[in-house]
């Protein structure tokens, strides 16, 4: 049986945002925020909420980098990979993920704990090689830091999952 | 709430006066910048205010709140990479790289005794000298700050700290002289020009907004800073939001305005944090909303987050984002000037262009110009990044030249780093060679040269960087980046990217290369918008002053070793001691051997993963 989504906080976010066409981007980045990603049949609600036609939303939503069409992780790494960055190795941030987590780029992890994304500049540049973990922002990478990064997240999770036993 | 202008002008006079009390009285500032923020020192906020706590109790409880309140919260001094940053008021010590576990000693020798913390100086790369103040330091010397003022001292966070430098003043200037004609043509004499990248007169800008005739007008704030290695708007949106504010209120009033825009990417969420919040305590105050300070002028600012389009930089695809749309741009004429939020006219201008404005009507045209050259007056900020000692954010007067930026100010590169090029204007810039580094930086000489301002990233590239890499990795960004209306920036881009792979895996042949140099000088004449005219320009800059090292790749050689594809690792037998280490991690099984004798590398299975090279103890592994 198909779950039957409740919309109510669909429905907030568009008052918050007064149901206006031209809010469409900040409705999307709200809805991403809440559930990840953007579900289809939000979409199709929005569509129907602001007199859009859900083509169009589709042709905003795959426009910009912000939004996906696949759920992303509880955990979403972005790998910074704009000219510093990639000049300090960010390529080799991005294998030592792939090892650990055995995700590439666009992925999320089986149990949608983890998602890695490669984005361009973040703006950190001074702290080149960059990667950004739910706003938190790590300079000064190595793949060894990286890998240390994850695993102690993992642990963290590993915590909550027994104390919630 | 203030409800006339006089008002206003005794509630910023009463706030200078208090700033500068505020100055020679204890008081720390801590930068919170999008930089130290990562480096912690938010932390270190936090453990500054819990020792004032602590220590407090005991003695009085009342001053409790107060001296909670002295530890400050400052925006971005651009010294990123020495961060976390102190400053100690009265005394201007300026403490980089302090870690939480420091503050104590800040406490007792500092707060206590009013003495400098000797280990958490900084270090002048100049001379190698420790610092009291920043001010002594070469590099703070060779720049010269006009719209970055107040550095370490400015709270980013605070409307009265703004009007206790004078802000605002302008502002209520402009709306008493009651003359948009007058600022627009001081604007015009100061020579200003917008800092997005093109250098458009903004005075002349203004002018045609203002002459065009519609129902509404809009003015918008370009805060899309999507090129990679830049982030001087970021800096600014969180060091000094109210210095833009101010900018785009002049500019309201000035073509007559209702409502403004800021656009500021998603990706920076300090700046949206930072510039929501000025917006809120210009409201509070009364110089946003209906009828200000009891005029006829009434107007109002939103914020658009983007949501992550390099192309949304370009106006016309910034403006049809800010209606809900793609950001897909349209051929201009008509101007946004003339049409474009919702066909109306639409004043739109660069985050660094707007912080210009307050200074321009405070010190007057005459006085704005003598920084700067003729063709290209005041300051510029610059980021820089790369091998260099010190990165991060810079200003200099326009006529700086590259070799000042980089050895004076930045320290020069680090050990055993060897200068290359320099990467300016991102991804639709160019890379200029040694022979470019006395060239003055304004808007024309750059041009002439080939390369462009832009919105002002400089990235040091050093002898281990491959320059047909660095026009690859460009191509791979614009070619994403494209919005694919048209299609010489489409496909073009993406053929042109098919070949620099070829070049960087080896593959590359002397058709190639013409083949990519005509197709760049056609992707260039034949886009319908800045992206895809501008997006060739790091293969064109490449080619013309680079040329020798894409044909060293064509013979298979890379000369700085940074393409994988050429590498080889090879066991010298001579230092090889046989511990077979390298072969039990070679994830290939690549290497073989027997204990005690020097082993080898089968090229045939390699994989250039380099974790032989990682692991020998003897350095007997070489990368040829």
């Amino acid at each position: 049986m198909k779950l039957k989504r409740n919309f109510a906080k669909v429905e907030e976010i568009l008052k918050k945002h007064d149901y206006r066409k031209d809010n469409l981007i900040k409705i999307l980045l709200d809805i991403q925020k809440e559930y990840r990603y953007l579900p289809e049949d939000v979409i199709n609600y929005i569509g129907v909420a602001l007199d859009i036609p859900p083509a169009k939303i589709y042709g905003v939503a795959t426009f910009y980098a912000q939004f996906s069409l696949k759920p992303k992780g509880k955990y979403t790494i972005l790998v910074c990979d704009g000219t510093a960055c990639h000049m300090a190795g960010s390529t080799s941030l991005i294998e030592s993920i792939k090892e650990e987590l055995n995700i590439s780029p666009g992925d999320v992890t089986e149990d949608l704990l983890f998602s890695l994304d490669q984005v361009g500049c973040l703006g950190a540049c001074a702290l080149a090689p960059v990667m950004v973990i739910n706003e938190e922002v790590y300079g000064n990478l190595t793949p060894e830091k990286v890998k240390e990064i994850i695993k102690n997240l993992k642990e963290r999770e590993m915590k909550n999952v027994e104390n919630n036993k | 709430m203030l409800r006339t202008i006089n008002e206003a002008m005794e509630y910023i006079e009463e706030k200078k006066n208090e700033r500068k009390k505020k100055l020679q009285d204890l008081n720390i500032y801590v930068c919170i910048g999008t930089g130290c923020a990562a480096k912690g020192s938010i932390k270190v906020y936090e453990a500054l205010k819990e020792i004032l706590k602590e220590n407090n109790i005991k003695v009085n409880l009342q001053a409790l709140e107060e001296s909670e309140n002295r530890v400050k919260r400052t925006g971005c001094c651009g010294r990123c990479s020495s961060g976390p940053w102190v400053i100690v008021m009265p005394y201007g010590y300026f403490y980089s790289e302090v870690k939480p576990e420091d503050v104590r000693e800040i406490y007792k020798e500092t707060i206590l005794k009013g003495k400098p913390v000797e280990k958490l100086l900084f270090t002048d790369p100049a001379t190698s000298e420790k610092v009291l103040n920043l001010e002594e330091a070469k590099f703070f010397q060779a720049q010269s700050f006009y719209i970055m003022e107040e550095i370490g001292k400015c709270e980013c966070d605070s409307i009265d700290d703004y009007m206790g430098r004078g802000g605002y003043l302008s502002f209520l200037k402009v709306l008493q002289e009651e003359n948009p004609e007058k600022v627009i043509q001081v604007i015009k004499d100061s020579g200003l020009r917008g800092r997005g990248g093109a250098g458009f007169p903004t005075g002349l800008k203004w002018e045609i907004t203002k002459n065009s005739k519609g129902d509404k007008k809009f003015v918008v704030c370009n805060g899309d800073e999507g090129d990679p290695g830049a982030f001087m708007n970021r800096t600014l949106l969180e060091r000094d939001p109210h210095a833009v504010l101010e900018g785009m209120l002049i500019g309201a009033y000035t073509i007559g305005a209702q409502k403004g825009y800021a656009y500021i990417r998603a990706e920076y969420p300090v700046a949206v944090d930072m510039f929501r919040k000025a917006i809120e305590d210009a409201r509070k105050l009364g110089l946003l909303g209906e009828n200000i300070l009891g005029t006829s002028f009434s107007f109002d600012i939103e914020i658009k987050e983007g949501a992550g389009a390099f192309v949304c930089g370009e106006e016309t695809a910034l403006l049809a984002s800010i209606e809900g749309k793609r950001g897909v741009p349209r051929p201009r004429p008509p101007y946004p000037a003339q049409a474009g939020l919702w066909g109306y006219p639409t004043l739109i201008n660069n985050v660094e262009t707007y912080a210009n404005i307050p200074k321009i009507i405070r010190d007057g045209a005459e006085n704005y110009r003598k920084r700067g050259v003729s063709n290209s007056p005041g300051t510029k900020m610059f980021s820089v990044t790369g091998p260099v000692k010190l990165t991060g954010i810079i200003e200099v007067e326009f006529g700086t030249t590259l070799r000042q930026i980089i050895y004076d100010i930045c320290g020069g590169l680090h050990e055993g780093y060897e200068f290359k090029a320099v990467q300016i204007g991102g991804p639709s810039g160019a890379c200029l060679s040694e022979a470019f580094l006395d060239l003055p930086l304004d808007y024309d000489s750059l041009k002439s040269a080939g390369a462009m301002v832009g919105s002002g990233g400089i990235v040091v590239l050093s002898k281990r960087t491959c320059m047909v890499e660095v026009a690859r990795f460009f191509l791979d960004f614009t070619k994403r980046e494209s919005c694919g209306k048209c299609i010489p920036c489409r496909e073009g881009l993406m053929q042109a990217y098919h070949i620099l792979e070829k070049f960087t895996q080896g593959k590359g042949s002397w058709e190639d290369l013409e083949n990519l140099e005509f197709l760049a000088e056609l992707i260039k004449k034949a886009s319908a918008c800045g992206l895809g005219q501008t997006a060739p320009n790091p293969i064109l800059s490449t080619l013309k002053l680079f040329r020798d090292e894409y044909i060293a790749h064509i013979e298979g050689i890379c000369p700085s070793g940074m393409c994988t594809a050429f590498k080889k690792y090879v066991i010298n037998p001579q230092f090889c001691k046989g511990c077979g280490l390298c072969a039990r991690f070679c994830p290939q099984g690549a290497i073989y051997g027997e204990r005690g004798k020097a082993y080898v590398i089968d090229q045939e299975k390699c994989v250039k993963c380099g974790a032989c090279f990682d692991k020998c103890k003897f350095k007997a592994i070489e990368i040829k």
